[in-house]
């Protein structure tokens, strides 16, 4: 229990700390301290509290409610607090902050909120978690140390706030750990408004017009969720008679249907499922931290992981298979509109969406290997995908550019960026890393659920190959000597490295995953069986030493310059015109905009799950 | 045995002419002639041929291409000049743009006159560079794998 | 030891029998041409004679890619014939194709770039129904692993034609036969001088040749698998759907990418996702 209650409280002493402490080195060796400690705390939890069986822990003091109550009450303040700059024409958002904290604190103070006498528990979904948040948030977190620096010589027009910055990603810790480790649903509730609003001040950071447009436009989006939440408390004090997460779940499914698609909604909500994808596309205005927070290992985990918590429920239910549509439909159309984007961040947020979306569709599926599947996804996803957004982030720092055409040949500039980048990309995609192990295994989950759902997966998975794969070509491609551009990155480099060995271990690494995490939650999985592990042991192994051929030089080879119609000049990059003059020629990726065109794709999404939103809540009574 | 006498792959140019020669070359491939029977395939790239078929002379405007070309071809390689265009300049080559035959230009090992050769001839052509193909892998073995001492043409 | 030898065969001897398809088809298709046609030995010929000539490279690095594209294929290959898991054999040959792409970008060149992209495309447009095919047959026999559903007893045809029909549909793509030879094309067809292998030469390109033989025996063994039931019918429909493809390549001219996509999504749709709807409801009541 001390492990929990370190975990969830330490956090906040950085962050007062680095609010308090302006001057930069000073803020520089309190996040390295306060990170290893967390880092070091989550893994103590890790081999400590690991179990079949969830621990429970109960809180006699009735003083951490009336907390708890103040927290809401403060909370809802902050909300109106940063409401103060909207126009009126933006009325509903305070309305939505009001609606909800009034209706939750005027439930709490009255008494009709049922006390939960073991509010905080262990399981091994919540040390993976853990895990994950530690391991990979505080690896984000030493990253942003070094990138803020930069940041702001960049952006002299943005004011210095970084101390700011810092303290929000230390709150999204507290909030982060506050709902893996709660088990009451108003406190879950509690911390869920924390990260909206901690998301809020990392987007609104730039303090640009696009900034507060966008960071309002998530906090709408996010509060949306939160009535969502506060609704399925009032319904699950009044109906159902507790807000025990853990009884609500062994409640008959007919009774607790509604609180929980309630809560799955304000999961979806989080994890940016369509329709509200549009938060986390805006959120990229923000420092590149800052999506790498909310995109991997926070926030968006956040609502996928309160999705699978409810998957008991939802499996077997008409509306639990409503809820894996949604994440179907997003994953879908995530991996279509990613191919036609350019702008290497864009892309990336779209896959997030799109993986998440796989992630909710195991957890609407809901059978054991399903949830196997979700969670191996989930601890996939974050460290490929942190790694991805911190090395697209260093190479904007770096070239001034995060088009993906711009990265042509970066492996001849930046090798060793480059290299940190294709083992993100690859674990994104390829075979057997992390995503592809992940994939196969919702494939064997889903093919005796459903004929619909497999063919969902398949599709959107070689969506995902293509867009992963074009652009991948683009970096590797080799342009010849070029002058080396790695200068400055400093304690980066921590964050790259560490990040892209943990993709490749954990891939090697995921028989123990299974065996010791995921096996006592969801039993024995076919993916653990000898043969399978064998043979992506195999796989990985040639994945792993084949590449080292690289530096092996070959003998016996004839360089001659690449084909050109014999019109060749003497720079490769050159071919000589008809009028006799040399002229530079450029080879772009296919983006078929046609066939992947955003605007018509997002608007057929919206609709699409707009409807499924509908027929999820109308279905309940079935 | 050598396999470079059974499967000489063939690569096609067209310099200055009338293009008499170069249906010609097209023709062999047809069912009538069907030059497939001896493991010839016409490729689009000289990286994968052995056998560098010019019809028509070479101009100023042509010449690095086809420079270019060969340089890009990999050893052994046979040259052909098909045609008398490709030969000596034929009509062409008191012109004032015309360097004359193929010869001007990088090392022809096969000569075909003729206005417009006649695909038995072509074929006949090919099948003795195939001898010759034969004979340059032979040499380069003994030279122990470095390339003959004409290949080294350099813009 | 049974799969140990199925493996050790199949490295061993799926060169020697796709080279000798390979040689059948230049025949067959010279034929269809009424043309005479190369020895049946030919393709060998090819590649030992590509074996000595140059390796010639735009950059030190393209050629090695090549290596690992022939060591997964020979992983996947190993992987089906020991009766391994499909879902892991098709995601082992997803990976082979990627090095091949990779390989393609690497060299920075225009025209092996776009045959690197239209790969790609190809990819896209065929992978959906192989890894269908894969959930048809774990629908009927309740496994993926290929030792299992060679052993069902059941005739999986009957059950999955549609699935069937789609996987030959997409066999054209795979095997890069007309019109469906986008990104690189075999004998003397010839588009965007010769697409992804544009700059591959001599023995970098015979290790290419090699590797395609060694895809057609695996993409043949799969057709195999619907057929597994009885031995003898299998081997016979598989050599006719191969001459199938053959026929289709000889009748058609080469299609653009757009067609490709559409019409090998739709039958991926309505053939593989039709049959597998109607054997779940068949199946499941």
């Amino acid at each position: 229990m001390s492990w929990i209650i370190f975990l969830i409280l330490f956090p906040l002493a950085p962050a007062v700390l680095l609010l308090l402490f302006r001057s930069v080195s000073v803020q520089k060796w309190i996040v390295l301290v306060a990170s290893a400690l967390i880092c070091v705390a989550a893994i103590g939890l890790a081999v400590t509290c690991t179990g079949a069986q969830p621990k429970y822990f109960s809180i006699t003091s009735s003083v951490v409610n009336k907390l708890v109550i103040a927290g809401d009450i403060i909370l809802a303040l902050a909300f109106l607090f940063v409401c103060r700059r909207l126009s009126l024409k933006w009325y509903w958002i305070p309305l939505l902050v009001i609606v909800q904290y009034g209706a939750v604190v005027f439930y709490d103070l009255s008494g009709r909120v049922p006390a939960v006498t073991q509010p905080l528990f262990v399981d091994n979904l919540s040390v993976i978690m853990a895990l994950i948040i530690g391991i990979v948030g505080c690896l984000i977190t030493v990253y942003t140390v070094g990138y803020m620096k930069h940041y702001h010589e960049e952006h002299p027009d943005v004011p210095d706030r970084r101390g700011s910055f810092l303290a929000a990603i230390f709150l999204f810790f507290f909030a982060m750990y506050g709902i893996i480790f709660s088990n009451s649903i108003t406190w879950i509730y509690f911390f869920w408004e924390i990260t909206t609003l901690c998301s809020f001040i990392m987007i609104s950071y730039p303090r640009t017009e696009e900034a507060w447009h966008n960071a309002f436009r998530a906090l709408w989006m996010l509060l949306l969720g939160g009535l969502a939440f506060s609704m399925a408390i009032l319904y699950a004090s009044d109906s159902c008679g507790t807000v025990d997460f853990r009884h609500l779940l062994q409640m008959n499914k007919s009774a607790v249907l509604l609180p929980i698609l309630l809560i799955c909604f304000a999961g979806m909500n989080k994890a940016a499922q369509f329709p509200f994808a549009k938060w986390l596309l805006g959120a990229m205005v923000a420092p590149t931290p800052s999506s790498a927070l909310l995109h991997s290992s926070t926030m968006v985990k956040a609502g996928v992981y309160i999705c699978l918590r409810c998957s008991p429920i939802l499996e077997n239910t008409a509306s639990g298979a409503v809820v894996a549509l949604i994440g179907g439909l997003s994953f879908l159309a995530g991996s279509a509109i990613a191919i036609s984007q350019r702008d290497g961040k864009k892309v990336l947020a779209y896959s997030t969406i799109g993986n998440l979306g796989l992630i909710i569709l195991c957890a609407g599926v809901g059978s054991h290997w399903a949830l196997w599947a979700a969670v191996l996804l989930i601890i996939f996803h974050a460290l490929a995908k942190a790694l991805m957004f911190l090395a697209v982030g260093t190479v904007e720092q770096q070239t001034g550019s995060r088009d993906i055409e711009d990265m042509h040949g970066l492996i001849s500039r930046m090798p060793l960026l480059t290299i940190t980048m294709l083992v993100g990309i690859a674990g994104m995609f390829l075979a057997p890393f992390g995503m592809l192990i992940s994939k196969w295994a919702v494939l064997e989950a889903m093919a005796i659920r459903s004929p619909i759902y497999p063919p969902i997966v398949i599709f959107g998975g070689s969506l995902m190959l293509f867009f992963w794969a074009k652009w991948m070509g683009k970096l590797i491609a080799v342009v010849g000597p070029a002058p080396q551009r790695e200068r400055g990155i400093g304690i980066e480099w921590t964050a790259l490295f560490g990040l892209a060995v943990l993709t490749v271990l954990t891939c090697a690494l995921y028989p123990f995953v299974g065996y010791y995490l995921i096996q006592p939650l969801y039993g024995q999985d076919p993916i653990l069986s000898q043969g399978s592990i064998c043979m992506v042991g195999i796989m990985l192994g040639l994945m792993v030493l084949l590449p080292l051929g690289f530096f092996i030089h070959w003998k016996n080879l004839v360089h001659v310059e690449p084909y050109l119609s014999g019109a060749n000049v003497s720079d490769p990059h050159q071919f000589m015109g008809s009028l006799g003059n040399a002229r530079q020629w450029s080879f772009r990726n296919y983006y078929m905009g046609k066939f992947f065109s955003e605007e018509k794709l997002f608007r057929g999404s919206l609709v699409g799950s707009i409807a499924l939103m509908v027929l999820m809540f109308v279905m309940e009574k079935l | 045995m050598a396999f470079i006498e059974k499967s000489p792959w063939i690569f096609h140019f067209d310099g200055s002419s009338c293009n008499g020669c170069d249906i010609e070359v097209l023709a062999c491939l047809t069912p009538m002639y069907d030059v497939e029977r001896f493991g010839v395939i016409n490729t689009g790239n000289p990286k994968h041929s052995d056998i560098f078929l010019i019809t028509g002379s070479i101009n100023n405007q042509n010449k690095p291409v086809v420079e270019a070309i060969y340089n890009q071809m990999g050893d052994p390689k046979v040259v052909i000049a098909i045609g008398t265009c490709a030969t000596s300049g034929h009509f062409f080559a008191e012109c004032y743009n015309i360097l004359g035959g193929v010869d001007t230009t990088i090392p022809v090992d096969v000569y075909i006159p003729g206005c417009a050769v006649r695909p038995e001839a072509i074929i006949d052509s090919v099948v003795q560079a195939m001898a010759i193909l034969g004979e340059k892998r032979k040499k380069r073995k003994t030279n122990g794998g470095a390339l003959p001492a004409e290949a080294g043409i350099k813009t | 030891m049974n799969a140990f030898f199925w493996i050790a065969g199949y490295i061993l001897l799926a060169p020697v029998l796709g080279g000798l398809i390979n040689g059948c088809d230049r025949i067959i298709t010279a034929r269809m041409q009424s043309r005479v046609g190369p020895p049946v030995l030919q393709p060998f010929y090819d590649v030992f004679k590509l074996m000595e000539k140059d390796n010639l490279t735009v950059n030190r690095f393209h050629g090695y890619y090549l290596f690992i594209f022939l060591a997964f294929m020979l992983v996947s290959g190993a992987m089906f014939f020991g009766g391994q898991d499909l879902l892991m054999v098709i995601f082992a040959f997803i990976v082979a194709d990627m090095f091949l792409v990779l390989g393609a970008y690497s060299t920075n060149s225009p025209y092996s770039s776009i045959g690197a992209e239209r790969e790609l495309l190809q990819m896209l447009a065929a992978e959906p129904m192989m890894l269908l095919s894969a959930v048809g047959f774990y629908m009927v026999t309740g496994s993926f692993h290929v030792s299992e559903i060679v052993a069902c007893d059941k005739s999986l045809i009957l059950y999955l034609p549609g699935v069937f029909a789609g996987f030959c549909y997409v066999l054209t793509i795979k095997l890069r036969k007309s019109p469906f030879d986008l990104s690189t094309s075999h004998h003397a067809h010839q588009e965007l001088v010769k697409g992804i292998t544009t700059e591959f030469a001599g023995p970098s390109l015979a290790l290419i040749e090699i590797e395609h033989w060694y895809e057609t025996i695996l993409l043949l063994g799969m057709i195999y698998l619907f057929f597994a039931f009885n031995p003898i019918v299998a081997v016979l429909v598989t050599l006719f759907i191969y001459f199938l493809e053959i026929l289709i390549d000889n009748a058609n001219a080469r299609v653009k990418w757009e067609l490709m996509l559409k019409s090998a999504w739709l039958a991926t749709i309505i053939l593989g996702g039709g049959n597998l709807l109607v054997l779940y409801f068949i199946l499941h009541g």
